[in-house]
């Protein structure tokens, strides 16, 4: 797939795994060995690979938490302003704005606010969508939404050494290692 | 591909702590992601096209039914003072309860940590958004002047006058449209990644440049699974209250008027349970014959069927004390208006479909207290259309009886459905199962990548998924 015709720059270095336990036991030695840039990539949330690239907690979060409260904020604000201040509508002589009717469509909104925070952040977070990678360039990566456990180690960690590196994928027990080019 | 993974020994955990599997057969993951991606490739079988043909006749049956209501006026419809409510709003409930199982299954059960839901949550989400668009219909047209519907928005009218939020149908317009958008968020979310699945086994450039698309550039990194394990939790987290809000909401459209017979606090968790009954009534009804068709025994076991069953039995179960309460605080209460509600209910003109709900809703699920009766897959849905049976009829129950009979007896009234009515009603049904066999033809049905987590060889402390030694 990758275009031989142009200068390309090495990614980095890819291996393939073939069972989880085999991916969680790699990642830790090369979470160890003190690399920063490198990922591994799995066809399903892998339980316990967090702990084992040294992931702390993710920032979700925030987004979720701080758009749900401008929803909330929001909705109070949009409805005093329509029925207690734009246009005050006399509804059985109840006061122009409540906060306690009010409150029914302010969670709603609290809550659809807070859902385009947790969608919106992840993806933020992520840097999707990001169409093109340069591991697409490999053919063999295609199993990774498949059966397939794949670690990357990129050429622009610090420590990445490419005879190095390599030796360290094959210890860990690293099949197919290959280098992956932009 | 369909055959049996290898025979490796797999030593046994102690019997204690063996529980019945929930991928059988120990498939691997290159199995699973076969096994249900295959069902959207390819031609269209001829049960797609059988189950297809008939829904589509019956959508565009029902389009020209709202097309005959819209041009001629509301009038063709059986509605008429006092019963201003009928069929539509019945309809409305009953599809928006249907959608609630597929909320509950995504959300509620991830928070519970109930790992069966992951087999049949990309379905039940499918579900879950297809009835509340047939939802949507019957409110938007049931007022008559349909192109006004706008006015349910917060935008001023020409007199500058802006939608009124003491009423409940306004927070209901907020509930509804809510619901349905994070629905819609978390089902795609849920979907990323398994696009990414059909976008990798892709051998056409348009499903490529299609699913490659949609998959946003997912690549299954793990510092992308960690925030979006994170995202889909704080989804379900958010969900949680949104599902319970939602049909109270809904129950508040009457709850909070002073029809008797309608106004009792009971309502909305009464509401809910009856919702998560007739949704996973529903999630059955789909999902028996498509797991058969599809040959997905191994994903979708007897033991899925079985706790659907025993949520169904339990929900069931507060559905029918809810009946029993509110008969006994009509009692109790010592208003005579709601009193005569109630008794008019069981043994008034519409005794029968007063009759068909307790059969159905009350009678139907205690079938289930048998193990027998729970894994006879014909019984458990021959029951789930009861059950969605029985659910209609609690929402005619409600509406049309507590409406016919109002205060003042000359206004005393019986409703009866047209034509009109009950080809809307079938046609909404044909537009849901039209857009749900849509989605079985181009989507993953279940979820690939969450299937692959419970299976043993996605299990690092499972031997198959590579761990050394036993348990």
């Amino acid at each position: 797939m990758s275009d031989t015709s142009k200068p390309t720059t090495q990614f980095g270095l890819l291996a393939e795994f073939d069972t989880p336990a085999g991916t969680i036991a790699a990642a830790e030695k090369v979470r160890d060995a003190g690399f920063r840039r490198w990922d591994v990539y799995t066809p399903y949330p892998l339980h316990g690979l967090d702990a084992a690239m040294g992931l702390g907690n993710s920032k979700v979060g925030w987004f979720t938490f701080l758009l749900g409260c401008t929803g909330m904020t929001l909705g109070m604000l949009m409805i005093w302003y329509m029925n207690a201040y734009d246009y005050q509508i006399v509804v059985g002589g109840k006061p122009f704005f409540s906060p306690l009717s009010s409150f029914p469509v302010c969670y709603e909104m609290t809550i659809l606010f807070g859902a385009f925070g947790s969608l919106g952040g992840m993806l933020f977070l992520n840097r999707l969508p990001r169409w093109y990678h340069p591991l697409f360039n490999s053919d063999r990566f295609k199993n990774v939404t498949h059966d397939k456990f794949y670690l990357c180690i990129e050429s622009t960690d610090p420590k990445f050494d490419d005879a190095q590196t390599r030796k360290l994928l094959e210890s860990v027990g690293g099949k197919h290692i290959e280098e992956v080019r932009e | 591909m369909a055959s049996h993974a290898p025979t490796i020994e797999v030593p046994l955990p102690p019997k204690e702590l063996q529980r019945e599997p929930l991928v059988l057969n120990h498939r691997p993951l290159g199995w699973i992601s076969n096994q249900i991606a295959v069902i959207a490739e390819g031609k269209a079988p001829m049960w797609w096209w059988i189950a297809f043909v008939p829904s589509f006749i019956v959508m565009c049956i029902g389009a020209s039914m709202i097309a005959y209501q819209v041009g001629t006026g509301v009038g063709v419809w059986g509605l008429m003072i006092p019963v201003g409510w009928a069929w539509d709003i019945t309809n409305f409930v009953w599809w928006i309860g249907i959608g609630h199982a597929g909320t509950l299954i995504s959300a509620i059960l991830c928070l519970l940590r109930q790992r069966w839901r992951t087999s049949i949550n990309r379905a039940a989400e499918a579900m879950t958004i297809f009835a509340v668009m047939c939802a949507g219909i019957f409110p938007a047209f049931h007022v008559g002047r349909v192109w006004f519907a706008w006015w349910l928005l917060p935008i001023p009218n020409a007199n500058g006058i802006w939608p009124q939020f003491r009423s409940p149908l306004l927070w209901d317009v907020f509930a509804v449209s809510t619901y349905f958008t994070v629905s819609l968020l978390f089902w795609y979310m849920g979907l990323i990644p398994d696009l990414a699945t059909m976008r990798d086994r892709a051998k056409s450039k348009l499903r490529q440049i299609g699913y490659g698309i949609a998959a946003l550039g997912w690549t299954g990194s793990n510092r992308h699974w960690w925030n979006y394990e994170k995202a889909y939790l704080l989804l379900a987290g958010l969900s949680t209250p949104l599902v319970l809000s939602v049909h109270s909401i809904v129950s508040f459209d009457f709850a909070v008027s002073q029809v008797p017979g309608w106004h009792t606090t009971i309502f909305p968790p009464y509401f809910v349970a009856g919702a998560i009954f007739s949704g996973f009534g529903m999630v059955l009804t789909l999902v028996l014959p498509l797991r058969a068709i599809c040959k997905l025994e191994d994903v979708i076991t007897i033991r899925h069927v079985e706790l659907m069953c025993k949520v169904l039995l339990a929900t069931g179960s507060i559905v029918g004390y809810a009946y029993g309460m509110e008969f006994f605080i009509a009692w109790y209460g010592g208003n005579p208006y709601e009193l005569y509600a109630f008794q008019n209910r069981a043994f008034g003109p519409y005794w029968w479909s007063y009759w068909s709900m307790i059969t159905c809703n009350v009678i139907s699920p205690h079938f289930f207290w048998s193990k027998r009766l729970r894994t006879n897959l014909w019984f458990v849905f021959a029951i789930s259309i009861v059950v969605n049976i029985g659910m209609w009829f609690e929402r005619f129950v409600i509406i049309v009886t507590s409406l016919h009979r109002d205060y003042m007896p000359s206004n005393w009234a019986y409703f009866s459905p047209t034509w009109v009515d009950i080809w809307t009603y079938i046609g909404t049904i044909g537009l849901f199962m039209t857009l749900f066999l849509l989605f079985v033809r181009f989507l993953p049905l279940c979820n690939i990548a969450e299937v692959k987590v419970v299976s043993s060889h996605g299990d690092p402390h499972h031997p198959l998924g590579g761990a050394k030694g036993g348990h």
